[in-house]
């Protein structure tokens, strides 16, 4: 699994820090495997602290759109919180489309998102 | 796949499985047209994701009960328009039926708004009686380069 993860993922004090490897979220065995591997992240954690950065995303699907709402789910679940940042104005304009910049803590920069973690 | 069309050209006529090199293979000869043809970067964005969320859609709904059957993607790019139908074997739907995902009571649910991205996007999306072939148009900005 870990050989194939489309995932960088480092953790500092308690909080861990996701990033997309590929520019386009849009398979959807890899939006699977990334919602899998995320999710057992959070499944191991008991408050989980989580930010992912979409630095390197230029396209995402909304099934990958659905895979960060069953992650924020499983996060508020556990009374975690759960930051994105570094997203693209044009991936942004699909937040706002759909309205998930309503439920989503979206910060300009990784540094604002760490921040705002309690 | 078949290509009906060889080569680069406007228009054209492709069988796609649900196989990933398939599917990008078709979007990258779009895609590749909308930048011959000088569409922004913008308009790229709007076609890619409208695309991928149609042809998902096509599998993932219309292929459901058939999943090795091929969906049939049509094709017009021209320096205003860009046509784009999508064909699934399927047995249709009600594009009415589905729940607005903007409403707070859905916007938790992890699934329901690839229509909705493709509408967003596209300056016409229209489904046939039947509800299984779904043709959008996109008509280049006016301040397209």
């Amino acid at each position: 699994m870990a050989g194939d993860s489309r995932l960088r993922i480092s953790e500092t004090e308690g909080v861990t820090q996701v990033e997309f490897i590929d520019r386009n979220i849009l398979d959807e065995a890899n939006i699977q495997a990334i919602g899998e591997e995320i999710s057992s992240i959070i499944e191991g954690a008991s408050e989980p602290k989580l930010v992912i950065s979409f630095s390197n995303v230029d396209h995402l699907s909304s099934a990958a759109l659905g895979a960060l709402i069953t992650i924020n789910n499983k996060v508020r679940a556990k009374q975690g919180e759960l930051r994105l940042s570094n997203i693209d104005p044009q991936i942004y304009e699909v937040f706002t489309i759909t309205r998930l910049n309503k439920i989503f803590e979206i910060h300009d920069s990784t540094e604002q998102a760490l921040e705002s973690l309690s | 796949m078949r290509l009906a069309t060889p080569g680069d050209n406007a228009s054209g006529v492709v069988q796609v499985h649900d196989e990933r090199e398939q599917i990008q293979q078709v979007e990258d000869m779009i895609l590749a047209e909308l930048g011959r043809q000088g569409y922004p970067q913008a308009s790229e964005f709007a076609i890619r994701l409208a695309f991928e969320e149609a042809i998902t859609n096509a599998f993932e709904h219309g292929h459901r009960e058939q999943p090795h059957e091929s969906v049939t993607v049509e094709y017009e790019v021209n320096p205003r328009t860009v046509r784009i139908s999508i064909e699934d074997k399927g047995p249709g739907f009600d594009p009415a039926g589905i729940p607005d995902p903007t409403l707070d009571e859905n916007l938790d649910k992890p699934f329901g708004r690839g229509l909705m991205l493709i509408r967003s996007f596209m300056s016409e999306v229209v489904y046939n009686a039947a509800g299984n072939r779904l043709t959008m148009r996109y008509d280049r900005p006016s301040n397209g380069s």
